[in-house]
């Protein structure tokens, strides 16, 4: 068992740092995640979500920084720490040329499982592949090679999940039942850590870190995260919104404008800027404008555009 | 390294054969190979040696003697290694390898030669490696032609009946001195050092490229496992190989098989082993599955080239001997060929059995050294 009690942190690591040659891919990484937590993980290409998780599971060595995983040290206890981690690779990683059943009954070994064939048989059953069992892993379609990817690492019961942007490539409708089963999970104790691109997804995450450069920008509750970003914003509605739309970018203190249906969300961090230029705006009478609570989905769109992808811009990192 | 588990070194083990059966193609390979190789070598292979090892049995020594072996030293055929006395001895040398020919002068040879009594030079051929022998024999009675007229003058040199001595040759081993016996069980030593390295570099390395190495290391599983595991499938194989091999061997070109089983045994299975450990050596350096492929040859080559396969071992200068020995197919080689022609025994082959068992272990512990249980 993990040397965990409930509440206490899973993952409590400071200083995380891990170069490739000349490239510092994750720097002073600090994160705490307490126990039955959904941890997302947000950031461009490239910014080093991968190599974090890589390092919290025992994959890597970081070059410096240390902390614990489900109570062991990410240095030295790797192999302790691998026994109660399921960790879900971003390229499915299972084998093609062997069947449903037989990736998960290797998988089953792998972690010395007892009763294994009750334990795969259960999965099969869970997963809705019973009377494909027999089929090879290589011939699923994306979806259900991400829920077999699922199962199998569900297998041993782990302690942590930690998902390397389990739903790229997925289509919706898989993607929603994935969450529902995070969530399931979550709410019996296990902790997860997952990196995704899509906003629909971190919006369903306890706690958000945004990383770029292999540097954190952000960390706390999903709640919060508006506030962290400083956002303010204003909702406008009325006619010929794209024209206004052209108009609005480049004026002084509107950093973003997004379109959400029939009414236009402008955001700016500047706060006494923005309202000059909205109420010079409001007083041609065209449109209506109404300040409103910034959510988290203005705070993405924000921080994704502000953080281009991490391997077209070197000259960012060094600064 | 505590806590091997037989359960994760089965799952590596089941995986593999549930795999290597679903992969045709290379399994057609495995077992189509050896016979393809067998056809084409054995049949098409022959070569022409110099600089073989010679012991010379000299029961006489006068000027005559004297310019029939400086005759056979100068025409490079023949390196004289030193005297000897005795034909067991003579024969010992042979069969362990250290002499390709032994040539004894008889006692009064050059008395007879002048009262025209026709003495006999023997020479004993390791005919094993007939390309060896094969050559140097054919060069001979010009050599002693040669010996003749520059040494003896007058009468003598002009005998009334053919040459004042004789030269009798024995061919030991392959009295016919037939190519393909050689060449064969050779080729079984190539077929192996081919299959072996290359199927096992390219079985693992397949794991990174596919991205399931990564799934891997994230479990449990330890280096010694995932090696154990994926080699012992293919030593199956090597098993297969070999019997392929033999039953081709003995039907086709009627190679015998002289020897002990026992050594010959125990001398294949350290050999598959040894060509599995280098292949899993090879995996951990290669980034995808043709740089395996591409340093696969880089040790076959040698393995056919400064063997002994393509060209008599004692004919190499001493730099590619020395680096011929740090080759397993080197010392498989000289057993097969010790234990199927020669009618070797266990205590024949101890020597190449230890050159094995240090190759095996020192490929081993670099492998596990390399072999990475995180990605960095």
């Amino acid at each position: 068992m993990s040397p965990i009690a409930a509440g206490a942190l899973v993952i409590d690591v400071t200083g995380l740092t891990k170069s490739f040659g000349e490239r510092r891919v994750v720097d002073n990484f600090d994160i705490k995640v307490p126990r039955g937590a959904i941890y997302g993980f947000l950031g461009p290409n490239g910014s080093g979500k991968t190599t974090t998780i890589r390092m919290l599971c025992g994959l890597l060595t970081p070059d410096a920084g240390k902390g614990t995983c489900l109570g062991f040290d990410v240095r030295k206890q790797a192999g302790l720490i691998k026994e109660q981690v399921g960790y879900m690779t971003q390229k499915f990683s299972l084998y093609e040329d062997l069947s449903i059943r037989e990736n998960l009954d290797f998988m089953a070994r792998m972690y010395r499982l007892d009763r294994r064939k009750a334990r795969v048989d259960q999965a099969l059953v869970d997963l809705g592949l019973a009377d494909r069992a027999r089929q090879l892993a290589g011939s699923l379609s994306g979806g259900w090679k991400q829920r077999l990817a699922l199962a199998a690492c569900l297998l041993h019961e782990p302690q942590l999940l930690l998902l390397d942007e389990p739903t790229a490539g997925v289509d919706p409708k898989a993607r929603r039942d994935f969450w529902d089963e995070i969530r399931r999970l979550s709410a019996t104790g296990v902790t997860v850590l997952v990196s995704t691109h899509y906003m629909d997804e971190a919006v369903q995450c306890d706690f958000i870190t945004y990383i770029a450069y292999g540097r954190k920008l952000i960390d706390g509750p999903s709640g919060k995260i508006p506030e962290l970003v400083g956002l303010e914003t204003w909702r406008v509605e009325g006619p010929d919104l794209p024209v206004l739309e052209q108009k609005l970018k480049g004026e002084p203190g509107v950093e973003q404008v997004a379109r959400f249906g029939t009414v236009l969300h402008v955001s700016g961090t500047d706060k006494e800027a923005l309202r000059a230029t909205v109420k010079r705006l409001e007083a041609e009478g065209t449109h209506r404008w109404s300040l409103q609570v910034a959510g988290l989905e203005e705070a993405f769109i924000y921080l994704m555009a502000g953080a281009r992808d991490n391997f077209a811009a070197p000259a960012a990192k060094a600064a | 390294m505590a806590g091997l588990s037989l359960q994760r070194f089965t799952a590596v083990l089941v995986k593999e054969f549930i795999q290597m059966r679903r992969d045709r193609i290379t399994f057609g390979m495995m077992i189509g190979l050896p016979i393809v190789q067998l056809m084409l070598f054995g049949f098409a292979i022959n070569s022409d040696p110099r600089h073989l090892p010679t012991l010379v049995e000299l029961n006489d020594n006068g000027p005559l003697t004297r310019a029939v072996i400086a005759g056979m030293q100068n025409s490079s055929y023949f390196d004289f290694r030193g005297p000897i006395s005795g034909v067991a001895a003579g024969e010992e040398a042979l069969r362990r390898g250290e002499a390709n020919f032994v040539i004894v002068i008889p006692a009064n040879f050059e008395r007879e030669v002048i009262r025209g009594q026709n003495p006999q030079i023997l020479v004993a051929a390791d005919a094993s490696d007939p390309s060896a022998a094969g050559g140097a024999v054919a060069a001979l009675s010009g050599i002693v032609s040669t010996a003749i007229a520059e040494t003896l003058t007058g009468p003598l040199a002009k005998p009334a009946s053919g040459a004042p001595f004789g030269v009798v040759v024995h061919r030991e081993y392959n009295p016919e001195g037939k190519t393909s016996t050689n060449i064969v069980p050779g080729l079984l030593a190539i077929i192996l050092s081919m299959t072996m390295v290359m199927i096992t570099a390219v079985a693992i390395v397949k794991e990174t490229e596919r991205g399931t190495m990564e799934m891997l290391i994230s479990t449990p599983v330890r280096p010694l496992e995932v090696m154990l595991g994926k080699i012992l499938p293919y030593v199956f194989v090597g098993y297969v190989q070999t019997a392929v091999f033999l039953v081709a061997a003995m039907l086709v070109f009627a190679v015998p098989f002289e020897g002990s089983l026992w050594a010959f045994f125990l001398g294949f299975n350290l050999f598959i082993v040894v060509n599995l450990a280098l292949g899993f050596l090879i995996s951990t350096a290669a980034k995808n599955q043709m740089q395996a492929m591409q340093l696969s040859f880089f040790t076959i080559l040698p393995s056919i080239l400064l063997s002994g396969f393509m060209f008599p071992f004692a004919g190499m200068p001493a730099w590619a001997q020395f680096i011929g020995t740090g080759v397993p197919a080197t010392h498989f080689l000289k057993i097969v060929r010790k234990v199927m022609l020669k009618g070797g025994e266990l205590a024949d082959v101890t020597g190449e059995l230890w050159a094995l068992m240090i190759i095996l272990v020192a490929i081993s512990a670099i492998a596990m050294l390399r072999y990475r249980q995180t990605l960095d």
